[in-house]
């Protein structure tokens, strides 16, 4: 089986080098300090300042981990931003602005980074499963949902024409405690947004305001074709619980999932349609499938022959 | 010559790495294997892949008669591995083919055999057959299978009864590529000789790892037994550093790469196709009894092979051997696999179905049958489910109480007889315990004011399904309509259309997908024409009442003369039974 990787596991893949990646969130990184992770099968660093800039370039000797740096000095640097909470950076050529979420900017809303985990599975199969309703009662029993409350209603899927972000509109599902702040069970109200191969957004009916939709990202940043860090973006309306409820909340969901999608086989996520067995609560999956390879993904996944 | 180990039995786990409730993980030739025990002793060795979304089965959990997934709760059968429940959809059956990757499996010398496609049956050994067979600690050993026999070759032990021999005498008896067996001798002046036979299975793992399985051919006392099992695992420890050391010298072979299976491809594509006609199955009939007053039962067992996967509410085509065709529910409770059982009540005006059952047919008699189709499927998500039966009718819903049960899901099963021996399988029906109530004798308005007060209020979350003669069908769907059940809520079964089928309308057909327009003329069916043109098309009890041969109406107004759709569903018009149904406007366009 030919993956996409070359000799030293970097990535070679067209459409997932041009992407921009997370490595990392703002808050966590002390600035003005070398911070070394991986991407795409190589060492990356990067530092930011005490404002909210940033650098990125591939690790080398002089720049180990944990040394003093400014950030604006460093030469033969990789294309960076500071945006929604993180640290991005490309290996390719990235496109000028990335998706949007005119949401974060509103006044009230308290925008941070939930968790950083990671996890021994490709990035695709991490945001396929934040995609999925279907698991919440087997995997998520008594947070997101309860046997035998398990039916997945039909919902919509669509490509937006201008952006091609991936929709997934009017999905509901019965929670017993859908979010912190939740006492009682509740129908809820998901819209998934699928905005890049390896980010992905949830929009969910919010308690506290039920008008407007708290946001919980995804942002996988795919350290190999078969390891990832998930990195989990909240922009909630609520302001009773406090942060260190909701993180332990998130990070609670989180770990459910981790024994599951490290169980998986393959690890990279087959877009050949005979390889897996759809139904009709799959349609997002299917699509997101789909999509990956209009796109040329071929990086932690397994090409349709 | 090497033989190929693909076409082999080979050891892939013990008998005691699979207690009951457990799923073990195994391996073989590279193929991780998911091996577990059910209820009624059937081992399963199973592709350790759910085919939804390729999750290890071997960390699901074993009811006892289904291995459930861990990540969307999907239900597989014991021996046939076929899908029974997927809970995303309640409310539908699941295509019968959804069915994990099976193996063959024999239990023998306390070990489970299986293999990827093996020929013939597992070795049998003359030494095990005639001794009292012991298993050995198994020994995980990180070599290739033929390092190991190699190796094993050189092996030495002490005989039971011997273990401080200094130095026993050691033959060879056998060796072949997967395994090797040797004998320990050691001679003493006063007790006489004392010898064991070991036989060495090899699993191959990988092709850099194996597992080694040893038998000593006969049990020891049962006093030495732990002594003896020390012994052997003191020594298997030495030969396993020696393999070691010898195999971290070699190149490491390519490992194996097993090839998934791909799922066919109706099912690669949602919404699920509707399943072709399915060739009948050759039963024999095991155990013919009387169920209860004026009822037979019928246990159906394969020829050969193993039966297809059966989900609550599903039923058979039987063909009898006097040419008829009729339709019986499964009884089985889940996991209930090795055979289908039955119910067949004597109808006094048998027009040759039920007489011919009756009085005909005897055990060891070989009969064909449908594969199971499941036009009343059961949810499972309600948190109330009223099964009310009426008389026989008690067949289908059996099997949802059962299914029910196991899942420890609230319940209510209504059996309205003429009499308590008039309960059929009241042996199952006993084992349901207090979610059983009998209603003996009632009269014709004594029962319609029993379903009144049943269904009195609606709750959402709650479902009734109902199974018995048409009357009391109608009396159902009267009272919980009247009392605010919508009608998604009730599930009916009948046995048969008891409305006259008026066919002397002519009308068109075109099939949006076949690209063909037919004319349906005065005394033909839809399904007759269409089958006539060659459009292949299911069906079953072809008088509107099972369901089978359902087809999408994209245009035109049906004239529905079947008993299966209920009142809301006709009124919508999108479905038709093409085996009575006919159109009401001049032309139907179907999704054929």
């Amino acid at each position: 089986m030919a993956g996409t990787a070359g000799a030293n596991g970097e990535c070679q893949n067209r459409a997932v080098l041009d992407q921009w990646h997370p490595v990392g969130a703002i808050d966590e990184a002390e600035p003005n300090v070398v911070h070394v992770t991986r991407l795409l099968g190589e060492s990356i660093s990067f530092a930011v300042t005490p404002e909210g800039r940033s650098a990125a370039w591939r690790t080398r000797s002089d720049l180990t981990a944990g040394t003093p740096v400014d950030p604006e000095s460093v030469t033969g640097t990789l294309p960076s931003r500071c945006e929604f909470l993180y640290v991005w950076t490309s290996l390719g050529d990235p496109p000028e602005g990335s998706f949007h979420i005119p949401e974060f900017f509103e006044p009230d809303r308290r925008n941070f980074n939930a968790c950083t985990l990671g996890v021994y599975t490709s990035a695709p199969r991490a945001v396929e499963n934040f995609l999925d309703m279907g698991h919440f009662p087997f995997v998520h029993d008594g947070y997101l949902g309860s046997e035998p409350r398990t039916e997945v209603v039909d919902y919509n899927v669509h490509v937006d024409g201008d952006t091609n972000e991936i929709w997934a509109t009017e999905c509901q599902f019965w929670q017993p405690a859908a979010s912190a702040t939740a006492t009682e069970g509740q129908m809820v109200e998901y819209i998934y947004r699928i905005m890049q191969p390896y980010s992905i957004l949830l929009y969910k009916s919010c308690p506290a305001a039920p008008e407007r939709m708290d946001l919980i990202g995804l942002f996988v940043q795919a350290t190999s074709e078969e390891h990832c860090r998930g990195h989990m973006f909240l922009s909630l309306i609520d302001d009773e619980s406090s942060i260190g409820h909701i993180r332990r909340f998130v990070q609670t969901i989180f770990a459910q999932d981790l024994p599951i999608i490290e169980n998986q086989n393959p690890k990279r996520l087959p877009l050949d349609p005979q390889a897996e067995t759809p139904i009709r609560s799959d349609r997002a999956s299917i699509r997101y499938r789909r999509w990956l390879s209009d796109l040329g993904v071929t990086y932690g996944v397994i090409p349709a022959a | 010559m090497t033989a190929d180990p693909f076409t082999m039995w080979h050891p892939v786990a013990s008998a005691h790495d699979v207690p009951y409730r457990h799923v073990h993980q195994a391996q073989l030739l590279g193929r991780e294997l998911a091996v577990w025990r059910a209820d009624d002793d059937y081992v399963n060795v199973w592709e350790n892949r759910c085919l939804h979304r390729g999750v290890r089965l071997s960390i699901g959990s074993n009811d006892g008669t289904e291995l459930r997934c861990q990540y969307h709760g999907w239900r597989y059968a014991n021996r046939s591995a076929g899908c029974t429940y997927i809970p995303a959809h309640p409310a539908d059956a699941p295509a019968r083919t959804i069915c994990n990757r099976t193996f063959g499996s024999v239990e023998r010398y306390g070990l489970i055999w299986s293999g990827e496609s093996p020929v013939g049956d597992p070795p049998t050994v003359d030494v095990l057959e005639a001794g009292t067979p012991f298993g050995l600690r198994n020994l995980p050993v990180n070599a290739p299978v033929s390092l190991a026999v190699r190796h094993l070759q050189s092996h030495r032990f002490a005989p039971c009864g011997r273990l401080d021999a200094e130095a026993p005498s050691m033959t060879v008896d056998g060796v072949s590529d997967y395994s090797v067996t040797l004998t320990a001798r050691a001679g003493d002046s006063q007790s006489g000789d004392s010898q064991s036979t070991v036989v060495f299975f090899v699993q191959p793992v990988d092709s850099a790892r194996c597992v080694i399985r040893g038998v000593l051919a006969d049990a020891p006392p049962a006093g030495e037994q732990l002594a003896v099992w020390r012994h052997h695992s003191t020594e298997l420890d030495q030969l396993r550093t020696a393999i070691e050391a010898e195999a971290a010298s070699m190149p490491a072979p390519e490992p194996m790469v097993p090839v998934l299976q791909q799922v066919p491809l109706h099912l690669a594509e949602v919404p699920d196709a509707p399943a072709g006609r399915q060739p009948a199955l050759r039963v024999q009939v095991q155990r013919k009894w009387g169920a209860a007053a004026g009822v037979a039962a019928f246990e159906l067992a394969p020829l050969e092979g193993v039966l297809p996967t059966f989900q609550p509410g599903a039923h058979i085509d039987v063909h009898l051997p006097n040419g008829l065709v009729r339709q019986y529910s499964i009884t089985n409770g889940p996991g209930e696999s090795a055979s289908y059982r039955i119910g067949v009540k004597l109808e006094p005006d048998s027009s040759g179905g039920s007489s011919c059952l009756h009085e005909t047919v005897r055990e060891g008699d070989v009969l064909a049958i449908s594969e199971p189709r499941n036009n009343f499927p059961l949810r499972r998500d309600s948190t109330r489910t009223v099964l009310m039966a009426g008389g026989i009718g008690i067949t289908p819903l059996l099997a949802m109480a059962q299914a029910l049960d196991r899942m420890s899901l609230p319940f209510e099963l209504h059996c309205f007889v003429q009499s308590a021996e008039h309960v059929a399988f009241a042996e199952v029906v006993d084992g349901l315990g207090g979610s059983v109530v009998r209603h003996l004798g009632l009269s014709p308005d004594e029962t319609v004011a029993e379903i009144r007060r049943l269904a009195a209020s609606y709750e959402s979350f709650s479902n009734l399904y109902v199974c018995g003669p048409g009357p009391m069908l109608e009396a159902v769907r009267r009272e919980a309509s009247s009392a605010g059940w919508p009608d998604d809520a009730v599930h009916f079964e009948y046995f048969k259309n008891t409305n006259e089928i008026d066919d002397s309308s002519t009308f068109e057909v075109a099939l949006a997908r076949s690209a063909m327009t037919v004319t349906v003329p005065a005394g033909a069916t839809i399904l007759e024409v269409l089958r006539g043109h060659g459009v292949i098309m299911p069906s079953s009890c072809e008088q509107g009442a099972c369901g089978t041969c359902v087809a999408t109406v994209l245009e035109g107004e049906p004239d529905h003369q079947d008993v299966y759709l209920n009142d809301s569903e006709h009124r919508a018009g999108d479905r038709i039974m093409t085996c009575v149904s006919r159109a009401a406007s001049d032309r139907l366009v179907l999704d054929l």
